[in-house]
């Protein structure tokens, strides 16, 4: 029988969902591009182990180009730029992708509420405009001096530092997708398959979970890989201001800071960590473009 | 028409008003209407005289605010609908009344499969498991006429053209055996063949499954084909109700006579230009103390400029029972 070989498949929208998202070039380029980003600084850092230099001897060792020995070259202190850039990828990919998360998870819940809810629309709006009215950057250095100390005093200095960091940066940057989330929910929930779910008796978080959600995927997907990217900057800003990580701790962001003192002299200092974010912001750019199309059915039948 | 049988629906002074900053706008005052198992009641007006918004408000479907249910009784089964507590309202809603929506090309979700929407009020309300579900989407798509239908299932609305959509809704407010389908429009967007198409399924429909049919449209041609009884709406109230045949041959009021001759005749010679109804539609912006139609009325005297008509009976049967009419003017019957 042909409908029991479909219940048993209950993958068939998924794989569909695959198949159109693999037949879109930018997004395979993408996957792969952010694969090999997250396997290289996760397994990376054990593979290529930096010699262990004294301090006088990393000096003497600075500043050098492109060689078997450092294939990205070493900084102004000796250290060797492909160690650096491999770990500092580890924090700024988290940072950016959790902080993308939050914002995510955060800016929708209130969109949708705000858009959904008539009576919650006022006080959720103006709660939004309060945060965009707030100046980021003071805001940010005084939640850092507030609580890094004693958040670093329960779970480390490192996870300390990430937890704030990525909470301080998801909590600054939902704005955006709040607002964008609530005008779509504002026009979906006016669509005559919300009134025609209703009018079989769909309760108002049915509604919204399976009729109004899967609709505003598309906007959040462009709101949320634009996110990474500036997640990943703010780290760099924060941590350039002395705010973020501790100085000895790479991140891409701090790296393209360093640099950016030598980049007459040594341009690739910048390239490097500038590459690999602008790369990791492409990816997820282009995955989010695939991923919007494959979950589209009306694109997806083409 | 089955005289004394307990109605289905039973519509008592249902009144409706949306608040607005210009104020309060009485979309729908003091209507009463019956429905009998197994009838077509047709409900016509113009745009804005307040067809949908009745039946929506039967319902808690329109949007509150702004809208409000002031005044009636909704008897469903013997319990009042807009005394009932919102959960129990979505329980009565797709399982005892469907609805069918006039655009079907935005009535359906996009993103889910038909299958999965016509499987909705059946797990929703009749507690089937999925795959019981999915057995009698099946059926319920077989029956409105798609053929293939367990693999069109698996569709997504947009492969479907306008008519067949139509029929998927139509699916879908049949899903739980509802005692009364109101469907709002539901021709309106579709092309003349296909219209034909699914009026005809709507009478074959019930006579298979014996549900009570509200079919709210403007387009008085249907309505003589397939309704039992007509409802004749204005400015948000009944002017003239009664049996089909009875309303088309001896129409009494001002406004059903203004509406029959709007019909282009296909027999004979075009005897005359077709006629327009003069003038617009009133403003319900106050509680009617008049006869709404008065303005565009040939017959309007004074008693029509201070007192809101009443229904009576044209014909000596109780008002809702046969053929009745709220005009002053009107000739026959006692007034």
């Amino acid at each position: 029988m042909t409908d029991t070989s479909a219940a048993s498949k209950p993958s068939g929208p998924l794989r569909d969902v695959w198949v159109q998202f693999r037949s879109h070039k930018g997004a395979m380029f993408g996957l792969i591009t952010l694969s090999i980003l997250i396997v290289a600084v996760m397994i990376g850092p054990y593979l290529w182990v930096p010699e262990k230099l004294s301090v006088a001897q990393a000096i003497k060792l600075k500043n050098q180009g492109p060689s078997f020995r450092f294939p990205l070259g070493t900084d102004q202190l000796g250290r060797d730029m492909l160690a650096r850039m491999l770990l500092a990828g580890r924090i700024s990919l988290a940072v950016g992708l959790v902080a993308m998360g939050i914002a995510i998870v955060f800016g929708t819940l209130i969109g949708v509420l705000a858009g959904y809810f008539r009576r919650l629309d006022g006080p959720l709006m103006r709660l939004t405009d309060m945060f965009l009215a707030l100046p980021l950057i003071p805001l940010l250095l005084v939640m850092v001096m507030l609580f890094r100390d004693r958040i670093a005093g329960i779970i480390g200095p490192e996870l300390g530092a990430f937890t704030l960091i990525v909470f301080a940066i998801g909590i600054t940057s939902w704005m955006a997708t709040a607002r964008i989330v609530r005008g779509e929910v504002l026009t979906l929930k006016e669509r005559e398959y919300v009134l025609a779910a209703r009018s079989i008796g769909a309760r108002p978080n049915r509604i919204i979970l399976r009729h109004i959600l899967p609709n505003v995927i598309s906007p959040v997907m462009v709101a949320a890989t634009l996110g990474v990217a500036e997640a990943i900057i703010t780290e760099s800003v924060l941590s350039f201001l002395g705010l973020g990580f501790p100085p000895d701790f790479p991140t891409w962001g701090r790296l393209l800071y360093d640099g950016l003192q030598y980049m007459q002299v040594y341009p690739e200092r910048v390239v490097w960590p500038g590459l690999a974010i602008s790369l990791t912001v492409l990816s997820v750019n282009y995955i989010g473009d695939g991923l919007r199309d494959a979950l589209d059915p009306r694109i997806r039948g083409r | 028409m089955p005289d004394g049988a307990v109605p289905v629906l039973d519509v008592r002074g249902l009144k409706t008003v949306f608040r607005t900053r210009g104020g309060e706008v009485h979309a729908v005052n003091s209507v009463s209407f019956h429905l009998q198992p197994g009838e077509l009641l047709g409900v016509v007006g113009e745009s804005g005289s307040g067809k949908s918004v009745t039946m929506m408000s039967l319902i808690g479907l329109l949007p509150s605010p702004p809208a409000e249910v002031r005044a009636g009784e909704v008897l469903l089964d013997g319990r009042d609908l807009l005394k009932i507590g919102a959960d129990e309202l979505r329980d009565v809603r797709g399982a005892k009344i469907g609805f069918v929506f006039q655009d079907p090309m935005t009535s359906l979700n996009p993103v889910f499969t038909v299958g999965s929407q016509i499987m909705e009020p059946l797990t929703r309300h009749m507690g089937l498991t999925k795959a019981q579900a999915r057995d009698r989407a099946a059926e319920l798509l077989a029956l409105v006429g798609i053929p293939d239908a367990k693999k069109r299932l698996k569709d997504y609305p947009h492969q479907f053209s306008g008519g067949m959509r139509q029929r998927v809704m139509i699916a879908i407010a049949l899903a739980c055996d509802p005692e009364v389908l109101i469907a709002d429009e539901p021709t309106t967007a579709l092309d003349v063949t296909i219209q034909a198409q699914i009026i005809e399924l709507v009478k074959d429909l019930r006579q298979k499954l014996g549900m009570a049919i509200v079919w709210i449209t403007h387009d008085l041609g249907v309505i003589a084909g397939i309704a039992d009884r007509v409802m004749v709406m204005y400015g948000g109230q009944v002017v003239e109700q009664g049996p089909v045949r009875q309303l088309f041959s001896d129409p009494r009021h001002p406004y059903t006579r203004a509406l029959l001759k709007t019909i282009p005749s296909l027999h004979g010679e075009r005897a005359a230009r077709l006629q327009a109804i003069e003038g617009q539609p009133p403003i319900l912006n106050a509680a009617p103390v008049a006869c709404p139609f008065r303005a565009r009325c040939a017959h309007a005297h004074d008693r029509c400029q201070t007192e809101n008509p009443q229904r009576r009976a044209v014909d000596g049967l109780a008002v809702g029972q046969g053929h009745d009419v709220a005009c002053h003017w009107s000739p026959g019957g006692a007034a």
